[in-house]
């Protein structure tokens, strides 16, 4: 029982740190600004960028994908024209924000905790710190900024790709009608509801995944094994947090019906 | 002698392990000091602590008569800028360039333009012989070559203390004479104040004006080069000769060796 | 010269999210700034929408007409109003014509089909079509078929 105890205590204590540590790396302004928008657009590129193209190719598949599953179950009730209608709110409410969220956290997300880790490894962060160069916020600040602005991109362009794709399977090549294809689309797709709150989604999982992956690379043990297990623990933890809190926003967003 | 840094009665603990029990040393001025001892006493520590990067458990570091256990975080980052640091693994920035990892502290903490920092990288480079290697990524670099990069970055703004974590270890003898030459010139030119943490005896004998001797979280010996030469210390004798036995023993603690052996408890 | 590709692929990577942005707004979920610019409304009440949405389309002969823009509850006669946009190019729909709810499959999208009248006047702006169909709930269907099949 005590050992329960302790243990709730230690997570508790953890949260907080890195409440702490969240906190002090975004609220230390930097000093010189046309320096903190190059660190800042550098990160941009190895977060997002370097994350296109994998996020591209998973969004044409998971539409097409979609796109077979639904015509093969709406045509035994003769409706396939809402395949369309099925592939949007599918990949813009759900698998949208919830795919890219996870392919992030194990695309940037590991990236950001395994360079972090290796720069604390090579004493590069106490190296910062003795220049009187404040790490968070010339190290974890940009990267942190970059990688929830990059998200919601990428979850966006997810979603389009997957729908043009899931359009090109299921019009020119299972023969739905074009027309009745983007009209059944747009008449259930609203833009406030489903594509704004796909946009939120993939914000608040973007902070999350974020935070830890910096977080745990801040805080690894400076060794490889460190490295490796705050790695493991970026994908692990992202990702579950990813799915948890889908499913409040989920319930948040779209449960009172 | 004019003390620059004096650490008082210090202690620190490592999750319960005593890495310093109540020490006390001082480190003059203007003169190499070289802090030794064996494997794992916590010599890399100490200049953390000196630097304020960690806080001792208990007792005081004062640097230019600044309490650094108790300086605000502002005061900390300011007593930095007159402290250089060379890291073990040099610590250079790996996603900047030689010239950039140089002017870095240059850009952050002066109000210099672009063509004078230039210049004073430049100066600094030349000073380590790395002038050539500016454009180089630090991935590129030999490890002595990365460790004379990150001394020019140490001393870019001129500091009055620089301090040295294990220069020599894993150098051949090329860049650990290149390196023994810099530290020395360095200090005479610009009368900067050394600190040297370092188990390497004789480079670090040949070029200390000060010797503290580390030895199981105490200080066993201070004094000048030749004074530890001279000691009769046992502890001191078998660290400079390297004796595999002595009073820091051979074996681990164990129980009885025989008595394991027929596995009797 | 490394900082400036960097640069210019972030700022592709920009333009792109922008691009798929705007693709899901205009394209995906139809959102359209002149919507109701040009067109003009007229109403029409039923006893039953059953499953009619904002945004269904009307069509003429199959052909998309124009969209619902609001159903509400019309407390005075206990029934539900629906007040739609027309194509201001399609201006010449008889008054007398009727409307009906249809379904496209047997479980597809409802959408309103407009059956062309004889009269001579046309549909203006606020006007109403009287003559209305209501949607086919398949339960009143299923219950209205096993009392005739009780009956006999």
């Amino acid at each position: 029982m005590k050992t329960l105890y302790s243990a709730i205590y230690r997570h508790i204590e953890t949260v907080g740190q890195a409440g702490v540590f969240l906190f002090q790396a975004i609220c230390r302004l930097p000093v010189r600004y046309d320096e903190a928008l190059k660190l800042y657009f550098r990160q941009i590129y190895s977060v997002g960028v370097l994350s296109l193209i994998i996020i591209i190719v998973s969004g044409a598949f998971i539409g097409m994908v979609l796109a077979l599953q639904g015509y093969s179950i709406l045509t035994r009730y003769g409706s396939e024209s809402a395949v369309g209608q099925l592939l949007s709110l599918t990949l813009l409410r759900e698998l949208g924000p919830v795919v890219t969220g996870l392919l992030f956290a194990g695309r940037a997300g590991s990236a950001l905790t395994a360079e972090i880790g290796l720069m604390k490894t090579t004493e590069q962060l106490s190296s910062y710190e003795m220049m009187g160069i404040d790490p968070l916020r010339r190290v974890v600040a940009p990267r942190f900024l970059a990688g929830v602005t990059c998200m919601p991109i990428l979850a966006v362009i997810f979603s389009a790709v997957g729908i043009w794709a899931g359009m090109l399977v299921s019009v020119h090549w299972l023969g739905v009608y074009e027309g009745s294809f983007w009209s059944s689309m747009q008449q259930s797709v609203y833009f406030d509801t489903d594509v704004m709150n796909g946009v939120i989604k993939s914000l608040v999982f973007a902070v999350a995944v974020v935070w830890i992956a910096v977080y745990q690379g801040y805080i690894c043990q400076p060794t490889s094994e460190g490295i490796g297990r705050a790695t493991t623990r970026t994908v692990v933890l992202g990702s579950l947090a990813i799915l948890g809190l889908d499913f409040l926003l989920t319930a948040a967003m779209f449960g009172d019906f | 002698m004019e003390v620059y840094v004096d650490v008082k009665n210090l202690s620190f603990y490592r999750a319960d392990r005593a890495i310093y029990k109540d020490i006390t040393l001082q480190i003059p001025k203007g003169k190499i000091t070289a802090v030794m001892g064996p494997s794992g006493v916590g010599k890399t520590t100490l200049l953390r602590l000196i630097g304020g990067q960690i806080a001792p458990h208990s007792g005081s570091v004062t640097v230019a008569g600044l309490d650094m256990s108790r300086a605000s975080r502002k005061e900390l980052f300011d007593a930095r800028r007159k402290m250089g640091m060379l890291f073990q693994s040099g610590a250079l920035f790996s996603d900047m360039s030689v010239f950039e990892n140089v002017a870095l502290p240059l850009q952050e903490h002066t109000e210099f333009d672009d063509v004078m920092i230039r210049d004073i990288v430049l100066m600094k480079l030349q000073s380590v012989g790395l002038r050539g290697a500016a454009h180089l990524m630090p991935a590129e670099l030999s490890g002595g070559m990365a460790r004379r990069a990150a001394l020019a970055r140490a001393i870019a703004l001129d500091p009055d203390l620089v301090m040295y974590d294990e220069p020599f270890a894993g150098q051949d003898p090329i860049s650990k004479g290149v390196l023994v030459e810099l530290i020395k010139r360095l200090n005479h030119a610009a009368n900067i104040t050394s600190v040297l943490v370092s188990h390497d005896v004789e480079d670090s004998l040949s070029i200390a004006d000060h010797v503290c001797l580390l030895s199981d979280g105490r200080v066993i010996l201070s004094g000048t080069a030749d004074e530890i030469r001279q000691s009769k210390d046992p502890r001191v004798v078998q660290f400079l000769q390297g004796h595999a036995d002595g009073p820091v023993g051979f074996h681990y603690p164990a129980q009885d060796y025989d008595k394991q052996l027929l596995g009797m408890n | 010269m490394k900082d400036a590709k960097a640069n210019l692929l972030v700022g592709l990577f920009m333009l792109l999210g922008l691009a798929a942005f705007i693709y899901l707004a205009m394209q995906v979920s139809g959102l359209a700034f002149d919507e109701k610019s040009d067109g003009y409304t007229i109403q029409a009440h039923f006893d039953d929408i059953g499953g009619l949405t904002d945004r269904a389309k009307v069509t003429i002969a199959g052909v998309t007409v124009g969209q619902v823009q609001s159903i509400e509850y019309d407390k005075e006669f206990f029934m539900a109003k629906v007040t739609m946009s027309i194509d201001s190019t399609v201006d010449n729909i008889p008054t007398d014509s009727s409307l009906a709810i249809l379904t496209s499959g047997l479980i597809g999208e409802k959408y309103l089909g407009i059956s062309i009248g004889a009269e001579e006047d046309v549909l203006k702006d606020g006007d109403e079509i009287y003559d209305t169909q209501s949607a086919l709930v398949l339960e009143n269907l299923i219950g209205q078929f096993l009392m005739s099949a009780g009956g006999e």
